[in-house]
């Protein structure tokens, strides 16, 4: 449709003109604030806009480029974000995966039994109020525990089931309510037809549910991609864009482009994710009206 | 309304003959809520015979949903006996031997129009062949031949109640059961609707019980209207429609003088019963 392709375009326009605003303000707080930052009464009111604390968006941009450590045959900043970035998103996808398959099935659980959801919910929300940093350590000791045969536990699995940790809970949360909208109409209509649980479930539930449950998954990347993260930095993780950030951030003081490069890295691995789930939703855009007025 | 006409003496049950589509005998239900008990059917006595239409008016909250949510086995009674065609309800509604709609048209908006038609044929089974031709069919009987691929919100809500009621016609049924099926529709729609109505269920010569708000619809559509009192909800009259066989009534039907004096019999049968005029739209 070309309707649809218009709307697309636009979007893709005021996405990147939200971007080159936000450097223009960036660089518009570094012309008109102060170096030393602005304080009131001996409180900071705003930061310091020094080229320490606020590179220019060219440099870090510049910094980019540049090779990462001045070792011969170094890989350019640039470069080292695609690796890491593309480590982190194999993990955070293993992880949203599994969070996704999860939150799925706790969701129809939760559908089938009225008593399941009054156990089990409590403990869905629970779940996300424990701090990702305290469970990281946790969750890299059981893992280093696990050996069935030939299979050993890598640390970068640590890193997708505290990924997957955060991914389940708003696809869990989505579906339930997305399994419970049919109106009475609908699931009265099935019950007349003598349609079992699971075949109300395949064929009116599920499909019904497509709605929430995709917002749901875009959400659970973003939060896949963050977990990952936090995950890479809490646990050490080699080879990701936590581990990334936090040697980036060592050379804050004499580098000042590179820990904002690592940050860069870090919000263009969540657009990335979320357009990936993009692409599920475009696949199950059939199911994504609006329920009908009727 | 001071039209003089007689008032039609309450009718006696129809005698129960084995091919009667809906039989009930001293239906009764009760729903427990927090604030205790709610009787929302007490003694209920009903026949539907095979082919023929019966209207179940009344005020809100008498239990005309109700008692058709029994036969439908959507609910279950608390006391009495309730038969479909001699069967349990349960039985009838495992046996696909009714179709059904309600106020709100209840498609699915992710399946076309055809697709639509087709889900209880599918649910049950029928080969895809034969959906499509029987989807066609129907859709062409209420008059949306052309409208087979599109989805159901393209559609205005007389079309996609029209689907619904195609829906409900998919197996044949030899019984329908319609919960105010016209109720969310404008007049002009509405009183095109139940000119469909009563061309279809001629054709497929199907028994139906249909709820109602609207005198004029019950009058028009029914061979019986039955006339019902809240709190409890049981029956209080039952009044037969002078009007000509339902096969050939039209739109001019409406301008009848017998069926003014119907309505006007329907209405003092409500009126009759303490509380029955609440609620009750004199569309």
């Amino acid at each position: 449709m070309t309707g649809g392709r218009y709307r697309a375009l636009r979007a893709t326009a005021y996405g990147i003109a939200a971007l080159l605003l936000f450097c223009l303000v960036w660089e518009l707080v570094k012309a008109v604030v102060p170096a030393a930052g602005v304080h009131v009464l001996g409180a900071s009111v705003l930061p310091r806009t020094d080229d320490h604390a606020m590179p220019h968006v060219w440099d870090v941009v510049a910094r980019m480029g540049r090779s990462e450590t001045s070792a011969r045959g170094a890989d350019s900043v640039l470069v080292a974000m695609g690796k890491a970035g593309w480590f982190t998103l194999r993990v955070a996808l293993a992880g949203w995966l599994v969070g996704v398959v999860a939150g799925m099935a706790l969701a129809v659980l939760m559908a089938r039994r009225r008593l399941a959801e009054a156990a089990v919910l409590p403990w869905v929300v629970l779940s996300q109020t424990v701090p990702l940093i305290a469970l990281a350590p946790l969750v890299v000791g059981w893992g280093g525990r696990i050996h069935l045969g030939a299979f050993e536990w890598q640390r970068w699995m640590s890193v997708a089931a505290i990924a997957s940790y955060l991914a389940f809970f708003p696809v869990a949360v989505g579906a339930l309510r997305g399994l419970q909208s049919p109106t009475p109409a609908q699931t009265d209509l099935f019950r007349a037809q003598a349609a079992g649980w699971w075949r109300t479930l395949v064929s009116l539930r599920l499909p019904a549910s497509v709605p929430y449950v995709v917002p749901a998954l875009r959400l659970g990347a973003a939060t896949a991609v963050v977990g990952a993260i936090v995950a890479e930095v809490s646990t050490g993780a080699p080879g990701g864009i936590g581990r990334l950030i936090i040697s980036y951030a060592q050379s804050a003081s004499g580098d000042p482009g590179k820990p904002w490069a690592a940050i860069v890295a870090a919000a263009a691995l969540g657009l990335v994710a979320a357009g990936l789930v993009g692409l599920v939703g475009l696949l199950l855009r059939r199911y994504r009206y609006a329920e009908v007025s009727s | 309304m001071t039209v003089p006409t007689p008032t039609p003496a309450p009718v006696a049950p129809v005698t129960t003959h084995p091919a009667a589509a809906v039989v009930a005998r001293g239906v009764g239900k009760t729903f427990r809520t927090r604030s205790g008990e709610v009787v929302a059917l007490e003694g209920v006595d009903l026949t539907v015979a095979a082919g023929e239409f019966v209207s179940l008016i009344g005020p809100s909250g008498c239990g005309k949903s109700t008692l058709l949510r029994l036969v439908a086995d959507l609910d279950e009674p608390t006391s009495g006996e309730l038969t479909v065609f001699g069967k349990p309800p349960r039985v009838a509604r495992e046996g696909q031997d009714y179709g059904i709609a309600f106020q709100q048209a209840g498609l699915l908006p992710w399946r076309t129009v055809r697709a639509n038609v087709e889900l209880p044929l599918e649910l049950h089974g029928v080969g895809r062949r034969q959906r499509a031709a029987r989807a066609t069919e129907l859709l062409e009987m209420v008059g949306l031949g052309d409208f087979a691929g599109h989805l159901p919100g393209q559609l205005s809500g007389g079309m996609q109640q029209r689907v619904a009621i195609a829906r409900s016609l998919a197996e044949r049924p030899s019984l329908l059961l319609m919960d105010e099926p016209f109720g969310a529709l404008d007049e002009m729609t509405r009183e095109r609707m139940q000119t469909e109505l009563v061309r279809i269920c001629a054709e497929s010569g199907a028994a139906v019980l249909f709820v109602t708000h609207s005198i004029p619809e019950a009058v028009f559509l029914s061979h019986r209207v039955v006339v019902m009192s809240a709190r409890p909800g049981r029956i209080s009259q039952v009044v037969p429609i002078s009007l000509a066989a339902t096969a050939s009534r039209t739109d001019g039907t409406r301008e009848d003088s017998a069926f003014f004096a119907d309505v006007t019999a329907v209405r003092e049968a409500l009126h009759g019963g303490a509380t029955a005029a609440r609620g009750v739209d004199l569309r």
